[in-house]
């Protein structure tokens, strides 16, 4: 059954009991994220602390995927500085878009690597990004600009 | 016509004869697994007839219709305008009143534009210029398809938009009536993509008319499904697909009275809808060729010509109750199955073959996931209808639909991926 290399155990574990979910104050910056294909919704709070990422809240209003992928994204930035945190986002975006082909880092991704049999199934990728995303847009709001990464182009939300 | 669910005209349609036609149906995926294909409200899957007359015409008659007086462009003209006739016969409507448009979207378009455009076009265009102070009237449950064009002709215009709400059981709440004086256009779906509930036209053909207002009817999901006649609907416009009727996608229709029709400024003009052009101005074909400009879609007309053959030799009463008795089926099971919501009406009253629901505890991604990869292809999300499901306090729905092709089993396979997605998912 294909099923099982999608919703592996690590996702249905955090998708029962996610990390990050309920907002809370104080935070530095807001980003709310809307997957139009299917009108699933992120609200993201991001708190920095001296160039590192303090603390991670969220609701989402979404289906496992998006769910588990937003407290992966909690467990894997916390703590680390907001350039580290993004070439986590850059792995997990390039793992997420490889349609199955990108072979994840554990050593960067940890329990994000779990979510490489999402992408096999084009469908689903923005469900993955869609935490993701709002993390990107909560910490530019922040800083003005993304370190690490080129461009801008937050490919979760544009419409199909 | 008449549209009874008589037993006769159910086993009229030998579903076994039909599927034999649909090459795509013997198809497996996922590893394997039968398609169970339930989502023909979204797109249907086309017969052999109707691939067979596109590439028939390819093979034999293409050339550009309405110009050049060789054979074939003489042969593709007929071949053309024979569809527009066939077609024009399935909707109850006279040839000159059908415009071929890539699909309903752009004929609900064309319209919106028309009405923008008549600020400028004239005093035989007056009757369709809107400005501040006009009111355009949808209702709560439309596809984005026919509310975002109303949207932005207010926004162009400076009309204001009104709506019809929907009530908690998923009919349309005709007490919250917002048709007044000011109202110009009521423009309204048959049938619901989402609920399937079918809306009482008559009677908004009669409120509407009796302020003045134009009616503009979204047939997307009527016109596949049960018999259609538009003027015996009495509505001013309506536009439909080819691709949710068994035929070709980029190629719809928009219906419009003649009289509307012929006073009618265009919307994209160019080669083709003139009649004549000088460099200082020109004057424009009568319709339907006004509304048609550029070299229009021409194997897929004829692939629609094709469906309406097909889907009249089956009988449209045979395949409205080949439908209802499919969506009676899913009904019934759904209701048996604890946690699992139905978004819509839970009778066949006036209800045609979309059923949407929720499953508590389980998004409607993830259950589509988990009939995925059985084999069973519905579709999740708002499916186009967002304001609806926000008025049902719901993000998305798995929404199943149904059309000549499709089996009890088939239903049941979806109602045993429902129950699998629950015990997947730990809540049940
Ligand atoms: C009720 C309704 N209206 C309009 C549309 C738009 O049809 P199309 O995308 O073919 O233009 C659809 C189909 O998605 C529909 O179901």
């Amino acid at each position: 059954m294909q099923l099982e290399q999608m919703y592996q155990e690590i996702i249905l574990d955090h998708y029962r009991s996610p990390h990050g979910a309920g907002l809370r104050d104080p935070f530095d910056a807001e980003s709310f994220q809307i997957n139009p294909t299917c009108g699933d919704e992120i609200t993201l709070r991001v708190r920095l602390d001296e160039g590192k990422v303090a603390e991670i809240s969220h609701e989402t209003l979404g289906c496992s995927i998006s769910q588990a992928s937003a407290s992966v994204l909690t467990d894997l930035v916390v703590g680390r500085s907001v350039e580290e945190s993004m070439r986590v986002l850059t792995a997990f975006q390039e793992m997420a878009q490889g349609r199955g082909q990108v072979e994840p880092d554990e050593d960067v991704l940890g329990d994000g690597v779990a979510f490489a049999g999402v992408a096999r199934y084009p469908a689903r990728v923005k469900c993955a990004l869609l935490g993701w995303m709002a993390f990107k847009d909560a910490v530019v709001r922040v800083s003005g600009d993304v370190p690490g990464t080129a461009g801008g182009t937050s490919d979760g939300k544009d419409a199909t | 016509m008449t549209a009874v669910d008589t037993p006769a005209a159910a086993s009229a349609l030998d579903v076994a004869a039909v599927r034999a036609d649909f090459p795509i149906l013997s198809r497996t995926v996922r590893d394997g697994k039968a398609l169970v294909y339930l989502d023909s409200g979204a797109t249907s899957q086309r017969p052999r007839q109707v691939l067979d007359a596109e590439r028939e015409f390819l093979e034999q008659h293409n050339a550009a219709v309405h110009r050049g007086a060789h054979q074939l462009a003489e042969e593709a003209t007929d071949a053309y305008e024979s569809a527009r006739a066939r077609i024009a016969a399935f909707v109850g409507a006279d040839p000159a009143s059908l415009v071929f448009t890539k699909n309903a979207t752009e004929g609900i378009n064309l319209v919106a534009y028309a009405m923008s455009n008549a600020a400028t076009a004239g005093p035989d265009a007056a009757r369709f210029t809107l400005g501040p102070g006009d009111e355009i009237v949808v209702t709560e449950l439309e596809h984005h398809a026919n509310l975002v064009p109303w949207q932005e002709l207010c926004r162009r215009t400076g009309a204001t938009l009104r709506w019809f709400e929907v009530s908690p059981d998923g009919r349309l709440d005709l007490d919250s009536d917002p048709i007044t004086e000011r109202t110009k256009v009521v423009a309204f779906a048959h049938q619901s993509n989402v609920l399937g509930t079918v809306l009482p036209v008559a009677e908004l053909v009669r409120r509407a008319r009796a302020v003045g207002a134009l009616t503009v009817l979204d047939a997307c999901q009527s016109v596949p499904n049960r018999p259609v006649s538009f003027t015996g609907l009495d509505v001013d416009f309506a536009a439909f697909s080819g691709h949710k009727m068994l035929g070709p996608s980029g190629v719809g229709v928009l219906y419009g009275r003649q009289d509307l029709l012929a006073a009618m400024p265009p919307f994209l003009t160019g080669g083709s809808m003139i009649e004549m052009v000088r460099m200082e101005g020109s004057t424009y074909a009568p319709p339907p060729q006004r509304f048609e400009a550029g070299v229009p879609m021409t194997s897929q007309a004829v692939g629609l010509g094709a469906a309406v053959d097909y889907l009249s030799a089956i009988g449209m009463d045979a395949v409205e109750a080949h439908e209802a008795a499919l969506t009676g089926r899913a009904l019934d099971a759904l209701a048996e199955v604890p946690g699992v919501r139905v978004v819509g009406p839970t009778d066949l009253v006036d209800r045609g073959g979309v059923v949407a629901f929720v499953v508590d505890g389980v998004h409607a991604h993830d259950v589509g996931q988990v009939l995925d990869d059985r084999g069973v292809a519905v579709r999740v999300g708002h499916h186009c209808a967002w304001p609806l499901h926000r008025r049902f306090g719901v993000a998305a729905t798995v929404r199943a639909s149904v059309h000549v092709y499709n089996t009890p089993a088939e239903i049941d396979a979806l109602v045993d991926g429902v129950r699998a997605a629950q015990k997947f998912f730990g809540v049940a």
